[in-house]
């Protein structure tokens, strides 16, 4: 069977820059959850009066987690612009099919940390009839990186690591670079390394 | 027995290697560290790519804000533009009910940003940030000011050509695209490392084009630009 035609050309990524935050992340963009109207944004880097981001208020159900972490560049400096988006399925491992938005978003600090209030997702299928391991699509975004990168949080513990089609296909010696650790319950750390000694992995599709 | 109907949901084609920026581009030093240097790993589609958030934009963030030259007391200062086009995927297909986010200096090139140091006035009556949905067609429309061109610290007398930033997420989490939209003619665009960046057999893809029948006489000036996104592969998934 003949591939479809691509009679359009896609238009390029270029980056998203430094000056992203009274446009893309919205206050309360990071929590998927439900109580904390801030989280995500940071709204002291615009004028008060220029904030025109409205905030957003939650009322998905379930136990809630927090994903905290740092992006740090090839010298080990911490990034403190970039924007971190998460998709992710529901705690039954269904992508858009409850009430649960599953998209989060997050920009840094200046010290390059991230924080993300949510619901830990189920399992999703996998190719054939596979399992994925619960996961988040990670994706990051920042000035210099001309392209956002795509990585995935797993989580530390968890059951299906071992068999999960995707982590399979990684590298053993850079698979833990794609595991969230676990601080205490109910809080991961998933530190992210855009270059270098330990560098997250990131995956094209 | 009736068989149960089976969902399905598309898949995406590759992406087009010859359209995009490399992840290191020295002459755009902050590429520099942040490049990661190991390759990507290829993996196939899941359930996790080809699904995205959809509907109900206006929830997360507020409800769309289309014409930036009426957020404030006054009217800003600038070339008042309309910029309007069609989002659609490699296939021309038109891309419905996605969220379209912008953002952009002012005039005199100033963003409201607090990192923005460069001496440029700020205007009290322009923030320079947009969103709209697409309708049934993938048509989106933003009144704005045509935004300055600034200069940029990456090397001897470099300036960012006028631009706007874009940001859309299409239908699934693997056709989100981040972008900025350029406008035809301008003399900086061969002189600037990010627009550089993309081969050059696909860079005038992110160039807005004054149109005549777009301009709405007396009052502001049409530019047209159309994004495309990613489009389906062959194969769907069963779901």
């Amino acid at each position: 069977m003949p591939g479809p035609v691509r009679s359009l050309g896609a238009t390029p990524w270029q980056t998203v820059g430094p000056f992203f935050h009274y446009a893309l992340p919205w206050p309360g963009a990071a929590d998927l959850v439900g109580g904390d109207a801030n989280l995500g944004a940071r709204p002291e880097l615009t004028p008060a009066d220029h904030f025109l981001l409205q905030p957003v208020e939650n009322d998905a159900s379930g136990e809630a987690i927090w994903l905290e972490g740092r992006i740090v560049d090839g010298a080990g400096e911490p990034v403190p612009d970039a924007l971190v988006e998460i998709w992710q399925a529901d705690p039954e491992g269904r992508y858009g099919g409850s009430s649960f938005r599953g998209l989060g978003r997050a920009a840094s600090g200046d010290d390059g940390s991230y924080l993300f209030r949510t619901l830990k997702p189920g399992r999703a299928p996998g190719p054939g009839n596979t399992l994925q391991a619960a996961h988040l699509a990670v994706g990051v975004l920042g000035r210099g990186l001309l392209k956002r990168l795509v990585t995935r949080a797993y989580f530390e513990g968890d059951d299906g690591l071992e068999t999960d089609p995707i982590l399979d296909l990684v590298p053993a010696a850079r698979r833990s670079t794609l595991l969230a650790r676990r601080v205490e319950r109910g809080r991961y750390r998933f530190d992210i390394v855009l270059q270098g000694d330990g560098e997250t992995v990131f995956f094209e599709f | 027995m009736l068989r149960s109907r089976m969902n399905t949901l598309p898949t995406y084609l590759p992406e087009d290697a010859e359209a995009q920026p490399p992840a290191l581009y020295p002459e755009y030093r902050s590429t520099g560290l942040r490049a990661p240097k190991q390759p990507l790993v290829r993996i196939p589609q899941t359930l996790t790519e080809v699904t995205g958030p959809a509907g109900d934009w206006e929830r997360l963030g507020g409800p769309a804000m289309a014409d930036l030259t009426r957020q404030h007391r006054a009217e800003p200062q600038g070339q008042r533009i309309i910029l309007a086009g069609r989002v659609l995927d490699e296939q021309g297909r038109a891309v419905p009910r996605t969220l379209v986010e912008v953002w952009q200096a002012n005039a005199a090139g100033r963003y409201v940003h607090a990192r923005d140091q460069w001496d440029a006035p700020l205007d009290p009556n322009f923030t320079g940030v947009g969103r709209a949905v697409t309708d049934e067609a993938g048509r989106y429309r933003f009144v704005t000011v045509k935004p300055g061109a600034y200069p940029w610290g990456n090397h001897e007398n470099a300036w960012r050509p006028a631009h706007i930033h874009f940001s859309l997420f299409g239908p699934a989490f693997a056709t989100r695209l981040v972008t900025q939209c350029y406008f035809e003619g301008d003399p900086l665009i061969p002189l600037d490392p990010i627009a550089g960046a993309v081969p050059a057999r696909a860079r005038d893809r992110m160039l807005a084009r004054f149109d005549l029948s777009l301009t709405q006489p007396a009052w502001a000036l049409g530019y047209v630009f159309d994004i495309v996104l990613r489009g389906r592969a062959a194969t769907p998934m069963e779901a």
